[in-house]
């Protein structure tokens, strides 16, 4: 596996711990947003060119948001329309199951080609503990043997890993503690793109 | 429904209402439609290259027969072995049972072992409700004697959802030995729980006697229930039910194919694409005819397909419900 992308991540400074008394803050907006994405797929076309060996694969439920704005980004980007696509659930993976009070009920999973010998790059909104990661590997895998994975998230809530997980591709790094919550969301189904940081009142 | 507040927004969540799952009777609309939600995601496992889950590694699950079942009990062990629990099979010809055991001691036995769950199949109506009451594990009841067979019922009516796009409105046609059917039971319950009209036709003497305080409708002309239906679920003629009581229900098996017995001549006369169901095994030419059997409009072979996604779903809602040990 190639080392992490670093470049430019001083550019994208982490953000601060807010104070315990805010309630809710804005950490990308929707102009910054844009950009964030435009960059992820720049990253991705500078390390694969014109992407033909990657298959690019969204984890439910809220990783194939990020994975579906990606691939119309990279497509009109690269003027093609054979980027190789995917959506995986990872529901009968976790391993909270019967440790929550909730029954995790699946979302589909849409992903009609063997992973055989492709490169893969996996995609989720915010990467927190690294168990959904694991999930997403672990139910991957049921397609195939990948000649290689790689990461892709728009968040990382670094310092909170429970496993041995990092991303390659990084939006954007958030130093949070537990009980903070990280929320993206999306234009097409919350109204604008933005990413909060909220306190959960839970 | 739970308040939507996990992390990363997961998907919606619920719960079965009950424990176990002992007859349709006991569920819920709501119930019936999670597991058909669960199903789904399961029914895509199914086609995957590797069809196997690790959800139940630590849960260990007994199948009891106490009646022969070829399909039932190999839907349910497959079903099993892809969500990868761990089984344990027991037949009622190789049992402790013929040696004069209770059906509690039988089963406590087997639980002392460490068993979470128990798939039973038993000829007498009410055995899983008992069962469910005395012993310690989760109970799923794979066909009580006459009562119920609701796993049949949740497939059925999964696979008519699946073909029609609804359950709701379907107009449902169930054809046969309504009498000594738990299949018909089950399936009359689960149809109209979700909102399908149901019909009844078959020979008077194979008809229960206060069968319409149920809401169905009952016919006893084929052709004008035909005319009616939108799905038509041929039962099985249970040979060996018939005349255990001592009473012959119909002079004879000629006769019963000849009034109620699908072929592809009164398929076409009723000129409409009827969807053919039948809860298997078929006795061609008896019920049904091989041609309506293998009819493009027949989804015989989607209902055994189904049955395993469905009694996925099934285990794996209860499993969620076991308390997990402290410290596992």
């Amino acid at each position: 596996m190639e080392a992490p992308l670093q470049s430019g991540a001083s550019a994208f400074r982490a953000a601060p711990i807010f104070a315990p008394a805010m309630q809710s803050a804005t950490l990308i907006g929707p102009k910054a947003f844009g950009l964030t994405i435009g960059r992820l797929c720049y990253q991705l076309i500078e390390d694969h060119g014109d992407l033909r060996n990657i298959a690019l694969i969204g984890l439910q439920p809220r990783g194939v948001l990020l994975a579906r704005r990606l691939r119309i980004e990279l497509q009109r980007i690269l003027k093609a329309e054979h980027l190789v696509y995917g959506e995986l659930d990872i529901t009968f993976h976790r391993d909270d199951f019967r440790h929550r009070a909730v029954t995790a009920v699946p979302s589909t999973t849409d992903l009609d080609f063997s992973l055989d010998g492709k490169h893969v790059v996996l995609v989720d909104d915010v990467l927190y503990t690294g168990r959904s990661i694991r999930a997403g590997l672990d139910a991957m895998l049921t397609f195939g043997r990948p000649a290689g994975v790689q990461l892709l998230v728009l968040v990382d809530r670094r310092f909170s890993r429970e496993l041995p997980i990092q991303p390659d591709y990084v939006g954007k790094w958030v130093d949070s503690i537990a009980g903070q919550r990280v929320a993206v969301e999306w234009k097409e189904s919350d109204g604008q793109d933005r990413i909060l940081l909220n306190r959960s009142n839970a | 429904m739970s308040p939507n507040n996990l992390i990363g927004g997961s998907a919606p969540s619920d719960q079965l209402s009950s424990d176990h799952l002992l007859g349709i009777q006991d569920l819920s609309a709501a119930d019936i439609e999670l597991v058909f939600r669960t199903a789904d995601g399961f029914k895509e496992v199914l086609n995957r290259p590797i069809k196997k889950v690790p959800s139940l590694r630590d849960i260990t699950i007994a199948n009891l027969f106490f009646e022969n079942s070829t399909r039932t009990r190999i839907s349910f062990e497959l079903a099993e072995k892809r969500l990868s629990a761990d089984t344990i099979n027991f037949s009622s010809s190789s049992s402790s049972t013929k040696k004069g055991e209770t059906l509690v001691d039988t089963v406590n036995n087997i639980l002392a072992m460490k068993v979470d769950m128990v798939v039973m199949r038993h000829p007498d109506p009410g055995a899983a409700v008992f069962l469910s009451r005395h012993v310690n594990a989760r109970i799923v009841n794979a066909g009580d004697g006459t009562h119920e067979h609701p796993t049949q019922a949740l497939l059925d009516a999964y696979s008519i959802r699946e073909k029609l796009g609804k359950v709701k409105g379907v107009k449902v046609l169930i054809v046969g030995d309504i009498l000594h059917s738990r299949v018909a039971l089950s399936n009359i319950l689960c149809l109209q729980k979700l909102g399908a009209e149901v019909m009844l036709c078959g020979p008077t003497t194979l008809m229960p006697r206060h069968v319409a305080s149920l809401g169905v409708k009952v016919e006893h002309d084929l052709d004008k229930a035909l005319r009616w239906c939108d799905v038509a679920n041929m039962l099985r003629i249970q040979l060996e039910r018939q005349g255990s009581d001592g009473i012959a229900n119909f002079p004879s098996l000629r006769e019963y194919s000849m009034l109620f017995g699908l072929d592809l001549e009164r398929y076409k006369r009723v000129g409409k694409d009827i969807v053919i169901m039948h809860p298997g095994p078929i006795n061609r030419g008896v019920e049904i005819t091989s041609e309506v059997a293998d009819h493009a409009n027949s989804i015989i072979l989607d209902q055994v397909e189904n049955g395993v996604a469905v009694r996925m779903a099934v285990l794996y809602l209860l499993a969620m419900r076991i308390p997990r040990a402290q410290g596992a």
